[in-house]
Formats: C-alpha cells, sequence, structure tokens
C-alpha cells in the first residue's frame, strides 16, 4: 500500500504539472459541450424546393402557400420550366423539384386523385430524405384539408382517413439537445479515460523509465492500479463538470437522480481505463497508440448510438455494438437523463459493464510483461 | 553458492529465434568487486545483463544473483539490486527531490530514511541549490550522476551499470568513477559495462565479450600481460578483431 502511495503521488504530480495536458483535460470537454451540441443539430431547415407549376390553378398556388408557410422551405418558382429548374438542381441551389402537373385542379376535383412529380438531390442524403419527407407530410396535410372542405357529409363509401398524431414520450419537445449533450459527455469521458491512460503508459516506455521500474520490486498489480486510479479520478472529474454544464447550460438534469450516472460511470471508466492498458501494452510508440486509439474511438462512436439508432443498423452491425462499451453508455445517459430510470432499472447494463471492466483490466495485466 | 560470490553465471544463454545473442558464458563476481563488462555494439552484454537483473528470460543455462535463482527468484533479486540503464531513466518532469524520494518509496524506504538520506546525497552531488529543480534542467553529467546515486539510494547489495558515461564528459567521467570507487568501499558490487577503455583499467576484473562469448576475463593487468598490450585499448582490439557481428 505505501509502495502504491508513492506511485500516485508521482503520478499526479505529472498530471498537474504538464500543462497541456491539463488543459486538454479541462477545457476541451468546456468547449465541446458548449458548441457541439449547438453545432449537431438533426433538424433540416430552409431546404430549397423549387417549383414547376404546370396548372397555375388557385389549388395549386394554395399548396404552394402551404409549403412555403411551413417554415422548413424557401420556395423557388421557375413558372412551367422542368429544365429550369433542373439546373437549380445541377448548381447545388436546390434540393428538391415539385412538379404540378397541368390539369392538377380539374383532375383532383373530378377524380378525388391527381399525382405530383418530386425530384430530389440527393448528394446531401440527410438534407433529401427528411425533405421529402417533410414534404410528403405537407401535400398530405392539403390532401386531408381538401377532403374536409369537399365532403360535407359522409358519402356512402369515403375512403376511410386514418390520421396518426404522435406525442413523444420522455423528451416531448423532442429537443436534440437532450440526447445530444448525455452522449457528447460519454465520449469525452471515454476519450480521457482510454487515450490519456494509454498515452501515459506508452511515454513511460518510449523514455525508458518502464524498465527502471520493472527493476524494482513492485508488483505488476501495483504498476497497474497506480496507473488506473489517477486517470479514474480525472475521468469522474471530468464527467462531474460535464454535468454542471449540462446542468447550467442545458437545464438538463438527469431524470433518474445524479446516483445512477455516477455509479455507472465509476465502472464504466473502469472498463475504458482497461482497454487503455490494453493498447498501451500491445504498442511501444505514443504514435501507435494514438493511431490504434483513435480508430477503436471511430468505430466506437459511429456504432455506439450517438449519431445513428441501432435499431435501424443491419443485423449484424447490431450484433457489433454489443462488444461496444460506448453504446451502453450512451443508452444508460438516455434511461437515466430522459426516462428517469434509476440503478434497479440500469442493473443488466451495470452487470455488462463490470463484466467489460473484468476482462479487459485482466487481459491487460496478463499482457503487461516485466520480463521478457 | 560459493563464499563470497555475489554473482554467479553458468552456461547462461539466451537465443532470438535462430540467433544466439548470448551463448553459454560463464562467470562469478565477488561481493565489493567492481566487475567490468566490455565487449563491441552487438557483442551480446546489455542481453547478458538483462538476464541477471531478471528484464529478460534466459533460453537455458543457470545464475544466481544475490543467492537468488534468476528463473524462480527473479523478485527478490529486485530487492537487492539497483540498475541504471543505457537510456536516462529517471523523470524528467519531476524535481530531483521528487525523483529521489519516488524511487526510494517505491523500494520500500521509510520516510525518516528518505529524509536523512536525501540530505546527505544533495550534499554529495554538490545539488543542494538544485533540489527543487525539474530534472530536465540539469546537465548531462549531472543527470547521470544523479542517476547513479538514485540507483545505490536504496543500499542494495549490487548495482548493474549499463553504459553509464556514454556522452559524459571526461571530468565528469573522473567524478562519476569516483563515486562508483565510493559504493564499492561500502561493499556494494558493481557490475558495468562500458566502451571506455581507460574505464576498464580502473576496473578490479574485466570480461570482454565477442560475439556472445566470454573470450577473456581477468584482472587488467594479468589481461594486458596475456595479450603482450600496452594497454586495455590493445587488449580489446586484438580480440575484437576476430569479431564475426557486424555493429
Amino acid at each position: 500500500m505505501r509502495k502504491l502511495k508513492f506511485l500516485l503521488q508521482k503520478e499526479f504530480r505529472q498530471i498537474f504539472r504538464n500543462r497541456s495536458i491539463l488543459r486538454i483535460i479541462f477545457v476541451m470537454p468546456v468547449i465541446q459541450l458548449l458548441v457541439l451540441p449547438l453545432a449537431a443539430d438533426y433538424e433540416v431547415r430552409d431546404i430549397h424546393v423549387a417549383v414547376v407549376d404546370h396548372d397555375h390553378s388557385a389549388w395549386s398556388q394554395k399548396l404552394v402557400n402551404k409549403i412555403d408557410a411551413s417554415g422548413y422551405f424557401q420556395v423557388l418558382q421557375y413558372g412551367n420550366s422542368f429544365e429550369r429548374a433542373m439546373a437549380q438542381i445541377e448548381n447545388d441551389r436546390a434540393d428538391l423539384i415539385l412538379e404540378i402537373p397541368a390539369g392538377f385542379e380539374k383532375t383532383v376535383i373530378k377524380e378525388d386523385k391527381a399525382s405530383l412529380f418530386m425530384a430530389v438531390n440527393a448528394i446531401n442524403g440527410v438534407k433529401a430524405n427528411l425533405g421529402a419527407a417533410y414534404l410528403q407530410q405537407i401535400i398530405r396535410d392539403f390532401n386531408g384539408e381538401r377532403r374536409a372542405e369537399w365532403i360535407v357529409y359522409p358519402r356512402f363509401d369515403p375512403e376511410k382517413i386514418i390520421t396518426v398524431t404522435s406525442s413523444n414520450w420522455y423528451n416531448p419537445n423532442m429537443n436534440y439537445k437532450f440526447f445530444m449533450v448525455p452522449g457528447i459527455l460519454v465520449i469525452l469521458v471515454t476519450m480521457v479515460g482510454s487515450f490519456l491512460a494509454a498515452m501515459n503508459i506508452v511515454k513511460e516506455k518510449e523514455i525508458g523509465t518502464i524498465e527502471q521500474i520493472n527493476v524494482t520490486p513492485i508488483k505488476k498489480y501495483q504498476f497497474i492500479l497506480g496507473k488506473l486510479i489517477p486517470f479514474w479520478v480525472l475521468g469522474m472529474l471530468v464527467l462531474s463538470i460535464g454535468l454542471l454544464i449540462a446542468r447550467l447550460a442545458y437545464h438538463i438534469q438527469p431524470a433518474g437522480g445524479l446516483l445512477p450516472v455516477f455509479v455507472f460511470s465509476a465502472i464504466y471508466l473502469l472498463a475504458i481505463l482497461g482497454l487503455g492498458l490494453l493498447v498501451s501494452t500491445f504498442t511501444s510508440s505514443q504514435q501507435q497508440a494514438i493511431l490504434l486509439s483513435f480508430f477503436l474511438m471511430m468505430i466506437f462512436i459511429l456504432l455506439g448510438g450517438l449519431y445513428t439508432s441501432i435499431e435501424s443498423m443491419p443485423e449484424w452491425a447490431r450484433w457489433l455494438t454489443k462488444f461496444n462499451p460506448v453504446s451502453y453508455f450512451i443508452e444508460v445517459m438516455r434511461l437515466v437523463v430522459l426516462k428517469g430510470s434509476g440503478l434497479k432499472d440500469i442493473g443488466p447494463h451495470l452487470l455488462i459493464m463490470s463484466v467489460f471492466a473484468v476482462v479487459l483490466n485482466s487481459w491487460a495485466v496478463i499482457s503487461y510483461r516485466k520480463r521478457h | 553458492m560459493q563464499e563470497g560470490n555475489v554473482i554467479e553465471v553458468e552456461d547462461l544463454t539466451k537465443r532470438f529465434g535462430d540467433f544466439t545473442a548470448v551463448d553459454k558464458i560463464s562467470f562469478a563476481v565477488k561481493q565489493g568487486e567492481i566487475f567490468g563488462f566490455l565487449g563491441a555494439n552487438g557483442a551480446g552484454k546489455t542481453t547478458a545483463m538483462r538476464m541477471l537483473i531478471g528484464l529478460s528470460k534466459p533460453s537455458s543455462g543457470e545464475a544466481k544473483v544475490a543467492g537468488f535463482d534468476v528463473y524462480r527468484e527473479n523478485e527478490q533479486i529486485k530487492n537487492n539490486i539497483g540498475y541504471m540503464s543505457q537510456k536516462f531513466s529517471l523523470y524528467e518532469d519531476l524535481t530531483v527531490k521528487e525523483n529521489i524520494r519516488f524511487y526510494a518509496g517505491i523500494y520500500g524506504k521509510s520516510d525518516q530514511f528518505i529524509k536523512e538520506k536525501t540530505s546527505i546525497i544533495l550534499k554529495q552531488l554538490h545539488m543542494e541549490e538544485q533540489a527543487n529543480n525539474l530534472v530536465v534542467s540539469l546537465p548531462l553529467g549531472w543527470k547521470q550522476k544523479l542517476a547513479f546515486s538514485v540507483a545505490v539510494f536504496h543500499e542494495p547489495r549490487i548495482v548493474f551499470l549499463d553504459e553509464p558515461t556514454g556522452g559524459v564528459d571526461p571530468v565528469t567521467r573522473r567524478e562519476f568513477w569516483q563515486m562508483i570507487y565510493k559504493a564499492a568501499d561500502k561493499g556494494i558490487t558493481v557490475f558495468v559495462t562500458t566502451h571506455y577503455m581507460d574505464e576498464a583499467e580502473y576496473c578490479h576484473r574485466v570480461s570482454i565479450m565477442v560475439d556472445g562469448r566470454i573470450e577473456a576475463l581477468d584482472n587488467p593487468a594479468a589481461l594486458k600481460k596475456r595479450f603482450n598490450a600496452r594497454n586495455m585499448e590493445e587488449v580489446f582490439l586484438k580480440l575484437a578483431r576476430g569479431a564475426k557481428r557486424a555493429e
């Protein structure tokens, strides 16, 4: 125990003496949490829709007005030239073309149905998909209103209209910040845990001090604890700062209380630090460690359920996310922050994360060798 | 283990695949002796030393250090030895005092012991004023002397020095060897590798490795006589000329 005290003292001294690392540890979370959630907005606005109206009727005008009034679209009128509208798409000035055929109004009134043509610029996939979906929604609404206007009394066999209204549970206003902020915090804590721990040990390899440590009677577990504890403390500190920022800047308070968040993070950090240690045992320079960590982080983040939902991934990818510690943390954050889950509800997650922690750390201890 | 010996090595071998880095070497080192371990680059000195201090597992052969077996008891060996590697291995972002305290602490020394001995050491090194300076700010020669003091701070039975004076100026080298003598006077056995043949003259006994084998082992005077040489440099050149391993 006494030896561990000396190891910890040394580690903390070095961390607090290294100004640039310290700055990264504390300034990065603050800036990222204040800036990133504002930028990572899922809502798409200012979709440029080029309208080609061959009909020029009161109804087509009504439809265009409705699109304009929705607030999501900027309507560009191109008379009745599809070619000119197409040119705008080619120049990337328009995202969508809506073509209203000649006789639109007449056909609708006579036959109770009509077709519209929509062309989507799919270079920006997200914008195109959402834009098309919004536009379809508006056209459906328009259709509904029209029917309500015309069908004064129920006809003998009116086409049944089923409208779906949705209410968003746990995040009633669909405030994307409520799930982006905790998610970004997860990634920050993960980076502090894995990157810094891995870099720290590999640095000792590079400068040769690890050899000096290896000829001392220090036990493997003492050395590893001496590295785990300081970064665990740092990780928890970053988490606390992050939660404070979430509260002050975004009024996000975990509905399930802070306890489940901290308990899960404590175990999560152990697992991630274990991963960092493992990376350091497989690499011999800081360069290699950075590359390997970066590679793992990319996969963890993209398969973590923050930017894309895991449910919509293909089967094999969903299977992969089961081995991704980040995905569990993001899920737990959402459960606790939004849904108000308590310790009992995240029990399975705690258990799985403990398995991660035990496996990764044992693996790291086994592969760390004092003698070659 | 024979009376008075602190290191005994018998047919010690280290192979890396097909390559035999250390080939059946045998020797013994006595308590309080300054033992010079010479050889050209790539002759296998460092590999042999790493096996003795528990950083590398031998492929075959026997070795005992401070009475402990290198295979089974390498952790006990570590309590009894000090080591100064070729690479400077103090923490440059810690102060002189903090480095001493850290290494003494992980050898399990008491606060009282650390405090008293630190002031003695700083006085000997004339580094009292630099005690709270970061090690990175010290000149190389000072760093090496400090590293040696740290390596023997916990009063080991044997200290292993791997090319301790590389890149150091002649004045500091002389001072360094005075420190080595002082340690030997206190009964600490010194096992040292070096490239400087004038330093070989300072050793009680010298072994010269060529291509993984020990080709000569005796005191400097006897070696010079045997090889009909004026100094150790000539002895070394005569032996090393036959080396097949390139640098």
